[in-house]
């Protein structure tokens, strides 16, 4: 499964997941889902709203560990996270929320970071003081300084318009293409996915099991209207059928 | 204006004290000058210097050792259910025992010592420094907790930069309450069991009738207190509350 070369950075076997409900009912989020990644792999999972994409990710950075499973990550495993809110410390500037998850990071590495980011001038701010898109690359930002040898994104572009989506998804590409880093992408978004991920993985609905994997072809590159137009149609072949 | 205002105030206070004095007699109610020279002559002998710093050594000890217990106890309360529930029955009872029977518990059990002074002060301060500090616990925020573990952040990182920010505006709340608590139960342990200290200065004042130094001694540590309030507790909230976005 993995791409020639890679050893694998994260072998998940999810058999179950279910949690108690406020009325005492179980109820059934995850299914079967197992997937390896290799090593620099950009994967995306995509799924219906309420699939359980964010459980899932939950359980692959161990938040939470009570599952039917297991998850294998690499010896140091060292996990980035994006949530799906940027989780900035409100007291803290921009620079000190970064270097506190990340200690070990220097400054020329910041430096570029923040620059690739467009944080440079905001280094000194408050998160009060930004916008939601940036405090979204704050949080992308203090991932990525982490040096994380697993990279995991929950629906990071979510509510943001358009234009913002397109630059932060550049951005992004530029960071990983910069910094190889394995990556696992959870969206709702086919587009993002394929403009993003090496393959995709996509998911029923609740509860949650993979029912299609798509490599994607040269990723993370230009394509053509034809080329997209296939690919959706290969997923929305998948989800009929699945 | 602001300072106006506030210069106004005073000097209406001032007015009043100055009519109530004349109206029921220097006896009952010296006026504010023969007050202010009492503190001018107290201070020249050197007794006002030390029953002062005596109080306010007092104040300072058993103020931090109700802080310190009680932000560690209200913190395990608030995060931890089992602690929480064994400990609720005795926090209620600590805070409806009154200041008086803890005082005199104190003295009887352990002595006129300084040490039961002050365990007897900060027993009466630390309840509610913990019912704040609870309160504050219960509040903080899941998902941060959930990114300081993630990135993996060091006890001491996630104390400081995650959790006790969180708590500022619930430790403020208790320094403050508890700042003008603490003196005022301070002075009454100083009454029934110290041998010096504003509150024992007050005590054989009031043996003589003395209302002059009674409020010499008072007026004195109110103008303390207002100094640390201004110089120390308001510059430590402004410091704690940079972050937040000013009202324009």
């Amino acid at each position: 499964m993995s791409p020639a070369g890679g050893s694998s950075r994260l072998d998940l076997h999810i058999k179950h997941k279910s949690y108690r409900v406020a009325s005492g009912a179980r109820l059934h989020v995850l299914g079967e889902i197992s997937f390896s990644l290799g090593n620099g792999e950009v994967a995306a999972v995509v799924g219906p709203s309420g699939c359980g994409k964010t459980t899932l990710l939950r359980i692959i950075v161990g938040l939470d560990q009570d599952f039917d499973g297991s998850v294998v990550l690499p010896t140091h495993g060292r996990l980035g996270i994006v949530f799906q809110e940027p989780r900035l410390l409100p007291w803290r500037t921009v620079e000190e929320n970064v270097r506190l998850a990340a200690p070990q990071a220097g400054e020329a590495m910041l430096s570029a970071l923040f620059a690739t980011l467009g944080l440079s001038a905001h280094r000194r701010h408050y998160p009060g003081e930004l916008s939601l898109g940036l405090a979204r690359r704050v949080s992308l930002a203090r991932a990525f300084a982490f040096e994380p040898e697993l990279l995991a994104l929950d629906e990071p572009f979510v509510s943001l318009d358009a234009a913002l989506v397109e630059r932060l998804r550049a951005e992004l590409i530029e960071l990983v293409t910069h910094r190889p880093t394995t990556t696992l992408l959870v969206t709702h978004s086919i587009e993002e996915a394929i403009g993003l991920a090496d393959r995709i993985f996509l998911l029923s609905p609740s509860p949650a099991r993979v029912i299609a994997e798509i490599p994607i072809e040269r990723p993370r590159s230009p394509r053509s209207a034809v080329e997209l137009a296939v690919i959706r149609e290969k997923l929305r072949a998948a989800a009929a059928n699945g | 204006m602001n300072l106006a205002l506030r210069l106004g105030s005073v000097a209406f206070l001032l007015a009043v004290w100055l009519a109530g004095s004349q109206l029921v007699g220097p006896q009952l109610l010296p006026s504010p000058q023969t007050v202010g020279l009492a503190i001018v002559h107290e201070a020249r002998s050197g007794a006002l210097a030390f029953n002062l710093g005596v109080t306010l050594l007092r104040v300072a000890a058993a103020f931090t050792i109700a802080m310190v217990f009680g932000t560690v106890i209200g913190l395990a309360m608030g995060r931890i259910a089992v602690i929480d529930r064994l400990a609720d029955p005795w926090l209620v009872i600590l805070l409806n025992l009154p200041a008086l029977v803890i005082i005199v518990l104190a003295y009887v059990w352990a002595g006129l010592t300084e040490t039961a002074a002050l365990v007897a002060v900060a027993l009466n301060k630390l309840p509610i420094t913990i019912v704040t500090v609870r309160e504050g616990a219960r509040a903080l925020d899941p998902s941060l907790d959930e990114m300081a573990s993630v990135f993996r952040m060091s006890g001491w990182t996630r104390l400081r930069h995650v959790t006790m920010p969180q708590l500022a505006p619930y430790l403020a709340a208790a320094i403050r309450s508890g700042l003008s608590l603490v003196w005022k139960i301070v002075l009454i342990v100083e009454l029934l069991g110290r041998p010096n200290g504003v509150g024992f200065e007050i005590g054989v004042a009031f043996q003589l009738f003395d209302v002059t130094r009674i409020l010499a001694y008072a007026l004195s540590f109110v103008i303390v207190m207002l100094a640390i309030e201004t110089f120390l507790v308001q510059p430590f909230e402004r410091h704690v509350s940079r972050w937040r976005i000013k009202p324009a």
